[in-house]
């Protein structure tokens, strides 16, 4: 038996979480104001957690890396929020969010937490734009929605392509309200660097002030992990130059199971790598799919003429293109989910129709939308035949309304103008669904540590939808913690404040300081860049979109020879007590050097082929979905949760079986 | 390409500061400005004489605000409508000589060499730069007051703003008045955030020169070096907002 519980509630899915708040312990407001409540990171989750405890009345310290908790990168995500409102009238539902959610994840979620996402994703949109978020409006200044991948409803509500920074300022102000009452204390530029347990359960923090240097001390009754993902483990990603694993690596190694490192999503439109300065690769909203084509030539003698500049793409007609997605998948064409585009792309580029001189890009082609919205503009101007040019004026401006920044910024990065020419796309890793081990409360295996938002493994299975990660941060911070956590602190009303002079706490100073030291004092003489980097290209050829035995077998005896390198000869300019960004860095790779290898160890395990995890040993061999990804649901219908055993190497797995009560499993098809 | 770079060197607050000289070579034109920072970064590490040049960066996709860099006498650079992150060497022309300071502002005091300290910012927002209301999940729904779309539009390019600090860089008074309206804005502008906004514009102001920044003259560099190009007619609304709020007996 599994030492796992996941403690979902009993009853009908959809009755679980109403009954569940019906019965949960709560805590007085006299007694809110005794209780302590340490929030890390102020993305969505982290945000919107800090916000929602301190109106409630609990004193929330809350720490971000950043000089603001404006500047989490939940800023940076651009096509939007999915919410079952049904306010188009196409059939939406709670069921079908959820219904479609699982299905996108592969069927590798946990049916009860996906639903009350489901369940409390209409709330979302009701608290944001009572927080004043500008979304996107239609002329009756009702709300507009446009549609993503793997759905066929349109649900996502938008506000251009910002719509994570929009729903991050509304955390944020929600926050600001809160700073200003004094019931959240702010700590800017500091990084947690360990967690202090006192009898078994979580109760504080090692900080690491950024600026002085200074370790600071911080207890709490409890603890909220929400620091997001770990996709920098690949060095190149369109995570922020900061993003990194270690709040959560630091709570794994003192307990917290690590759950399906693995899945990760590789997104296909991000704009193709240049050279190897490169230090991160941006990404172009999925809601460019919505309005682009995908295409790569048919021909081989074009996609040569096309790399010497001899042709150009806007010289070959509609049946010299191969529009991949729409031939492959004719029912959900350009809009299948990330993880099936992402692989077709690469299977167009490994067989030579890459179209840049790095043989890894695709287009993503505006044209035909261009003459699409054109003509239906001209009708409403009462232009009955409307000239090419008009046309292709007016197309341009619709478009221009719906991603004008994006466009701008392919612009400004690429130097060429994506209103003239198609876009270059190739997938990136984007966001990992793995992630700490939670139960249906959000704690970890720690008693009194939490995990929410992207840092938590639960809602989004192997691969996650678009617009479900906006949706999954907002949900866990506004509206799932805020119940859960008052059940477990019930208990701690008598407690009073937890003192940090305790010989638990120096320890875990002490430690931190040790592991800071050994770092200045090494004589070295290579960058932790080097090590990132090559880190990086490891996991990149063989732990990225497609997955082998060999590969990941020799992937980890290659991380075990990097860690042992890194620890002799990185070098670390400067000291301790200083602003020091490459001390941050050393301590940060230094934990994806240890997660990278449990990563490859999870992906070797799993010997199937599920959302974000493909492996090559288990694909259709024939008929009509041939090549396409095969589950496994006989051996691997289960959560592998990995814990910590002190040696990097020797990872020990539990599984967390998955049931499906609500949902039939079928193998999941876009065709 | 081959740059001379005059970087603002200081060790800490207390320091003097001042300029050093570096040479690179080996620059591509496709790079990011941060980018050949990186590179030049690699090459004090790997000389292993001086520390390298501590400067603020994060999502490098110029959205999160924090890269904030005054380059040849501009916030974030020659280009129009971007972050220094976004700033392309291809902007640049070979053997060119750059000078890169840190945003100067009595409000954002330097911490070391290009990274200041913009919690001034924050601390506007703290007095008002929000609508009070708490988590419930039972607010009304969220179609229930329709927004006039032209509203919506400019609340939302008011929203834009990523707080990075190029208006006050870019300003001769050091002042912050496009920022700070632009937060007043966005409220003003909607629905839900018109119940507080007298009392919010008069807030948010009042804390702006309780941080020491200066006062506007209506020149207008803020808005042309804003990465976000926010409008002065957010300024123009502020103005409006604070003239009604002050003389309103409500406030």
């Amino acid at each position: 038996m599994s030492v796992l519980d996941a403690k979902i509630p009993d009853g009908p899915i959809k009755d679980k979480w109403t009954n569940y708040k019906n019965h949960i312990n709560l805590v007085a407001p006299a007694n809110k104001r005794l209780i302590d409540v340490i929030v890390v990171g102020t993305g969505l989750a982290g945000g919107s957690a800090s916000a929602s405890l301190a109106e409630m009345g609990y004193n929330v310290k809350a720490f971000c890396f950043q000089d603001s908790p404006r500047r989490a990168h939940s800023i940076a995500a651009q096509g939007g929020i999915n919410a079952a409102k049904n306010y188009q009238n196409d059939g939406d539902s709670v069921f079908r969010l959820f219904y479609d959610t699982v299905k996108g994840g592969d069927y590798r979620s946990r049916e009860a937490n996906v639903y009350r996402l489901a369940e409390v994703s209409a709330n979302i949109i009701d608290q944001c734009v009572a927080q004043g978020v500008p979304f996107a409006r239609d002329y009756g200044g009702l709300l507009d929605n446009r549609s993503f991948g793997g759905v066929l409803v349109s649900r996502t509500f938008y506000a251009k392509g910002q719509t994570g920074q929009q729903l991050l300022l509304g955390a944020y102000s929600a926050m600001n309200r809160q700073i200003g009452k004094g019931k959240i204390k702010m700590y800017n530029r500091h990084e947690m660097l360990e967690l202090v347990k006192v009898d078994g359960k979580a109760r504080g923090i090692i900080a690491r002030n950024m600026i002085t240097g200074e370790l600071e001390k911080h207890s709490a009754h409890a603890v909220v992990i929400a620091s997001g993902g770990y996709g920098n483990v690949f060095f190149l990603s369109t995570n922020a130059m900061g993003s990194n694993v270690t709040a959560a690596w630091q709570i794994h190694k003192k307990g917290a199971y690590f759950a399906n490192p693995c899945y990760t999503q590789i997104h296909p439109t991000c704009i193709p790598r240049s050279g190897d300065y490169q230090s991160k690769l941006t990404l172009m909203s999925e809601s460019l799919r919505n309005d682009g084509r995908i295409w790569v030539p048919k021909n081989i003698e074009d996609v040569m003429a096309i790399r010497k500049g001899t042709k150009k793409p806007t010289d070959l007609s509609a049946d010299e293109r191969d529009y991949y997605l729409e031939r492959r998948y004719p029912a959900f064409g350009n809009l299948v989910p990330r993880d099936v585009a992402s692989r077709a792309a690469k299977e167009r580029c490994d067989a030579g129709h890459g179209v840049n001189h790095t043989g890894e890009a695709v287009y993503l082609d505006f044209a035909s939308a261009f003459v699409r919205y054109g003509k239906e503009e001209a009708l409403i101007n009462g232009e009955e035949s409307p000239s090419e040019d008009l046309i292709l004026k007016l197309g341009r401006a619709v478009i221009k309304n719906k991603y004008g920044n994006l466009f701008q910024m392919y612009e400004k990065i690429t130097d060429e103008n994506p209103y003239n020419t198609p876009m270059m796309i190739y997938p990136a890793v984007h966001y990992t669904m793995g992630g700490v081990w939670v139960d249906y409360n959000l704690m970890t295996t720690i008693p009194g540590c939490y995990a929410a938002g992207e840092a938590n493994f639960s809602d989004h299975g192997a691969n996650r939808l678009g617009a479900s990660a906006l949706m999954q941060g907002l949900a866990d911070g506004y509206f799932v913690l805020p119940y859960t956590i008052g059940d477990y602190l019930s208990h701690d009303i008598r407690t009073g404040e937890i003192p940090t002079d305790t010989p638990e706490f120096d320890e875990a100073e002490k430690a931190v300081r040790g592991r800071l030291k050994k770092f200045i004092n090494n004589k070295g003489s290579k960058s932790v860049d080097y090590f990132h980097r090559k880190l990086g290209k490891v996991m990149w050829d063989k732990a990225g979109m497609s997955r082998n035995a060999e590969g990941l077998t020799a992937a980890i005896a290659e991380i075990q020879e990097i860690r042992e390198d890194f620890h002799k000869n990185v070098f670390v300019p400067g000291g301790m007590d200083e602003l020091n960004p490459e001390l941050e860095k050393v301590m940060r790779v230094s934990d994806f050097i240890e997660l990278g290898e449990l990563f490859a160890h999870d992906a070797l395990q799993r010997v199937e082929s599920c959302g974000g995890h493909f492996r090559e040993e288990s694909a259709e061999l024939d008929g009509p979905q041939k090549g396409e990804a095969k589950r496994d649901d006989i051996n691997f219908a289960h959560v592998s949760a990995w814990e910590w055993t002190g040696d990097p190497s020797k990872p020990v797995l539990h599984k967390e079986q998955l049931t499906f009560n609500d949902i039939k499993l079928v193998q999941r098809s876009y065709k | 390409m081959k740059l001379t770079l005059k970087i603002w060197r200081q060790k800490n607050a207390d320091d003097k500061g001042g300029i050093q000289t570096y040479p690179i070579d080996n620059v591509s034109e496709h790079m990011s400005f941060l980018e050949m920072m990186d590179v030049l970064n690699e090459q004090i590490i790997a000389e292993g004489k001086e520390n390298p040049i501590a400067f603020d960066h994060d999502c490098r996709e110029g959205i999160c605000g924090s890269c904030s860099m005054h380059i040849n006498g501009e916030p974030h650079g020659p280009d129009r409508g971007v972050t220094t992150c976004q700033l392309h060497m291809r902007k640049f022309n070979d053997g060119e000589t750059i000078y890169i300071e840190p945003f100067r502002a009595k409000g954002f005091p330097v911490i070391k060499d290009l990274v200041v300290d913009r919690k001034a910012f924050d601390r506007i927002q703290h007095a008002g730069g929000f609508i009070s209301v708490p988590t419930s999940g039972n607010t009304q729904d969220a179609n229930a007051i329709p927004v006039p779309k032209i509203d919506a539009d400019n609340a939302f390019d008011a929203a834009t703003c990523i707080g990075c600090g190029a208006c006050v860089a870019a300003c001769k008074n050091a002042s912050a008045m496009l920022f700070v309206s632009a937060k007043v804005s966005q409220f003003s502008l909607l629905p839900q955030g018109k119940v507080e906004a007298n009392k919010r514009v008069l807030h948010m102001v009042e804390q702006m020169d309780k941080e020491g920044f200066g006062n506007c003259t209506n020149t207008g560099a803020c808005s042309i070096e804003c990465p976000k190009e926010i409008s002065l007619e957010n300024i123009a609304r502020m103005n409006r907002d604070y003239l009604k709020a002050s003389v309103s007996s409500e406030a």
